[in-house]
């Protein structure tokens, strides 16, 4: 399964963003950012809040459109089929209104796979197996946001991407799932996050890059971001300060 | 799926509701329904020539306007001089008398207008309006409505100059006109079937009756169908035949309510 | 008021009776209301459903026109079907009126736009919950629609709850359209409306009480929908 996962990583490798500019009532969100997504390591995007890190996010998954500029993936756009390879965990997750196990079906028979044991091994990874009947929308706040994981691993994408994921967690639920995350990406899944968690940043980042007002400040490897970073939004930010 | 059978059971079900060929739609007015003639006489109908015989009760002028329309096949009302224009226009070949019977003017027991027992419809007339007493109308240009109009013109008044004063036009049918004058205590027109057969009475009593010009004579009419091609001649004429015939003569003669005849079978 | 145990005695005595006439009068009740639903609904969640998912310029005037139209009034509607199933009406050749069909017509048109409007809504707030949800998985419009409505379920039996009480009660319509003809197109409230017109008022309340149970029924049963579905968190 690792195989066909960086396989099909290859095909979709780097992104490669260039120019994206995103202006709504008149406020430019997005401004002219450009940037090389890799295929090795945990991409984690930071920022103060308003930044744009969501809005960057979904414009590389494809559910907002740049209104300059492009995103190419191995050198193609993005198409649907490049989405169908992805998988993006929202910060407040849509729990369908059904079991647990309803929920994981769903999304595994829209790529195909229909034997439920292998949903019930990825509730199993996740410790969800033992709700697998309860109605999904009663379960707590870390409950969802690992059935949410467990839709988006279960399709087997070659890129995971997490919106402030595990913002509203408890420290149970981020270990599980910063776990999981672990895992999958020495699997060879390409990784990227949005978080305003620095710890988390540290924890799992092996590239960060830094927004602010909708532009790219810096885009360096984790040691040297969190050592010596280049921007001054940047070190106001890793110190603590509020970023105008 | 569970819609598809609900579907299927409620088509069903309307489908087996009884529509036979050989029904026939008469348009008709209230008073007979009302007094229950219709739930006498049909069954016999059925019975005796095989005609299911379906009745919509709606005002004369309503019932007059229906069939020229075309949206029955017989009219049975109690307006001679409109059943008369209809023929003129084309619409009917010809009237068939078929029954009689006669209005009362009924009131509450305490009777403001002091009418009761008079005999001259007229004088009657006068002394409600005199006195301004309560009046409810069936104001829906009925048989009924249009002879009440021409008794307030004979008695010389124009009682449309007080509606919604002491003149109240319900708008309605006889049963409804009778519950709005009951309830408001007002004197109403009525024909003597419909008063008869009302159960609503509460201490209302006939206050006149017997002048000779409250005379209710009805008529029967085939719906021609050269007007109306649609029309079911053979099952209509059928059924007016036996609406004339001794038979049915006879039958409207012993329909009774409290032992008193309501209608008198008139038909040469 | 002696009315009062006057009726509910007599409307008990009629049901316990299974009266002929009385079982009659509800079986074409509750089959002009069901039909009219089903052919509502037929037709209504499709367009609800296609309201609620596509956007389009006339889009929001079209929710505003069926919204507007749930408050049709029962008797323009038949007067209006009446003129066009009339002999001398457009759709005369049909021989439609005074038949059940004819009230079924009239019914239909008055709980389409309740059906469109209310299941346009409840759909419109679960794709508004799971749109984004759906892009991401990139999930086609046709399982889309399937997933609203089964996770709409009881949100949806509670918008047809409601179409059929509106039918069943409806008065207006079916009496100009049907012309409330014995043994053919009278129904619980025509039967109500005559007895009413005949003064026979402790019949008509009864009949009133029983047409009021089936009414509290159909309601108490759509609360009961909304409350097992709040408990197991399906809302």
């Amino acid at each position: 399964m690792s195989n066909q996962t960086v396989m099909a990583q290859r095909r979709l490798m780097p992104i490669t963003v260039q120019d994206i500019t995103l202006t709504l009532n008149e406020r430019t969100l997005i401004d002219d950012l450009s940037c090389i997504i890799k295929s090795d390591g945990i991409s984690v995007i930071m920022g103060p809040n308003g930044a744009g890190k969501s809005l960057f996010m979904r414009c590389l998954h494809g559910l907002a459109k740049p209104d300059m500029g492009q995103i190419l993936y191995a050198d193609a756009p993005l198409d649907s089929l490049i989405r169908q390879q992805q998988s993006l965990v929202f910060q407040t997750p849509t729990i369908l209104r059904r079991t647990v196990l309803a929920n994981l079906l769903f999304v595994a028979r829209q790529r195909g796979i229909d034997d439920p044991k292998i949903s019930m091994d990825y509730l199993a990874q996740l410790q969800l197996d033992h709700l697998a009947q309860h109605p999904a929308r009663l379960l707590s706040g870390g409950e969802k946001q690992r059935l949410a994981l467990a839709r988006a691993l279960i399709i087997n994408p070659a890129i995971l991407f997490l919106d402030e994921a595990t913002s509203n967690l408890d420290p149970a639920s981020i270990e599980t799932i910063e776990t999981n995350l672990q895992s999958v990406s020495k699997q060879g899944m390409k990784l990227i996050l949005v978080t305003h968690d620095v710890g988390q940043a540290k924890r799992l980042a092996d590239d960060v890059l830094f927004l602010h007002h909708g532009k790219l400040a810096e885009h360096s490897p984790a040691k040297s971001f969190f050592q010596k970073p280049k921007s001054a939004a940047a070190r106001a930010y890793l110190a603590g300060k509020l970023v105008l | 799926m569970k819609l598809s059978v609900l579907f299927a059971i409620s088509a069903a079900c309307l489908a087996t509701v009884a529509r036979a060929d050989n029904a026939i739609l008469v348009q008709s007015t209230t008073s007979t329904k009302n007094a229950g003639l219709y739930d006498y006489i049909l069954p016999v109908v059925k019975a005796d020539t095989g005609i299911t015989v379906n009745v919509v009760a709606v005002g004369t002028g309503a019932a007059i306007k229906n069939a020229m329309n075309c949206d029955g096949d017989v009219l049975l009302v109690h307006s001679r001089k409109r059943e008369d224009q209809f023929v003129a226009a084309g619409y009917a070949k010809q009237r068939y008398d078929v029954m009689y019977n006669d209005f009362v003017v009924v009131g509450p027991a305490g009777d403001p207008a002091g009418i009761a027992g008079g005999t001259d419809v007229t004088a009657t007339m006068v002394k409600i309006a005199d006195s301004k007493s309560k009046f409810a109308s069936r104001g829906d240009d009925s048989g009924t409505h249009s002879k009440e109009k021409s008794l307030w013109a004979m008695a010389k008044i124009d009682q449309t100059a007080s509606s919604g004063e002491w003149y109240r036009e319900t708008g309605s049918g006889m049963g409804a006109t009778l519950n709005a004058a009951v309830g408001m205590g007002a004197y109403a027109l009525s024909d003597r079937a419909s008063w008869g057969a009302h159960a609503n009475k509460a201490d209302f009593k006939i206050m006149v009756e017997g002048d000779q010009r409250l005379f209710n004579p009805y008529g029967v009419l085939l719906v021609d169908s050269q007007k109306c091609p649609n029309v079911k001649s053979r099952e209509g004429q059928i059924f007016i035949d036996w609406l004339i015939s001794a038979k049915g003569q006879a039958t409207i003669a012993s329909f009774k309510l409290d032992g008193k005849q309501l209608f008198f079978p008139n038909a040469e | 008021m002696p009315i009062y145990s006057e009726s509910f005695a007599a409307a008990f005595g009629l049901l316990a009776s299974s009266d002929r006439d009385l079982m009659e009068i509800l079986a074409l009740s509750i089959n002009v209301s069901l039909a009219s639903l089903v052919l509502s609904c037929v037709i209504g969640l499709p367009i609800g459903a296609f309201l609620a998912m596509r956007h389009f310029p006339m889009r929001d005037f079209l929710v505003g026109v069926f919204n507007a139209m749930m408050g049709l009034p029962p008797v323009v509607v038949g007067l209006l079907v009446y003129l066009h199933l009339s002999r001398s009406g457009p759709f005369g050749w049909l021989g439609l009126l005074y038949t059940p069909e004819a009230m079924v017509i009239a019914q239909m048109i008055l709980i389409t736009p309740i059906i469109i409007a209310l299941s346009c809504q409840v759909l419109e707030d679960l794709h508004e919950d799971y749109k984004d949800f759906f892009d991401s998985l990139v999930v086609p419009k046709r399982t889309a629609l399937l997933a609203y409505v089964i996770d709409a379920r009881y949100s949806l039996m509670t918008v047809i709850l409601a179409g059929f009480g509106r039918a069943i009660s409806e008065v207006g319509a079916v009496i100009i359209v049907g012309g409330n003809i014995d043994h053919l197109t009278r129904v619980m409230t025509t039967a109500i409306a005559l007895e009413t017109s005949k003064g026979e008022l402790a019949l008509a309340l009864a009949l009133g009480f029983i047409l009021l149970a089936i009414s509290l029924a159909v309601n108490f049963l759509a609360q009961w929908l909304k409350a097992s579905a709040r408990r197991r968190a399906y809302v």
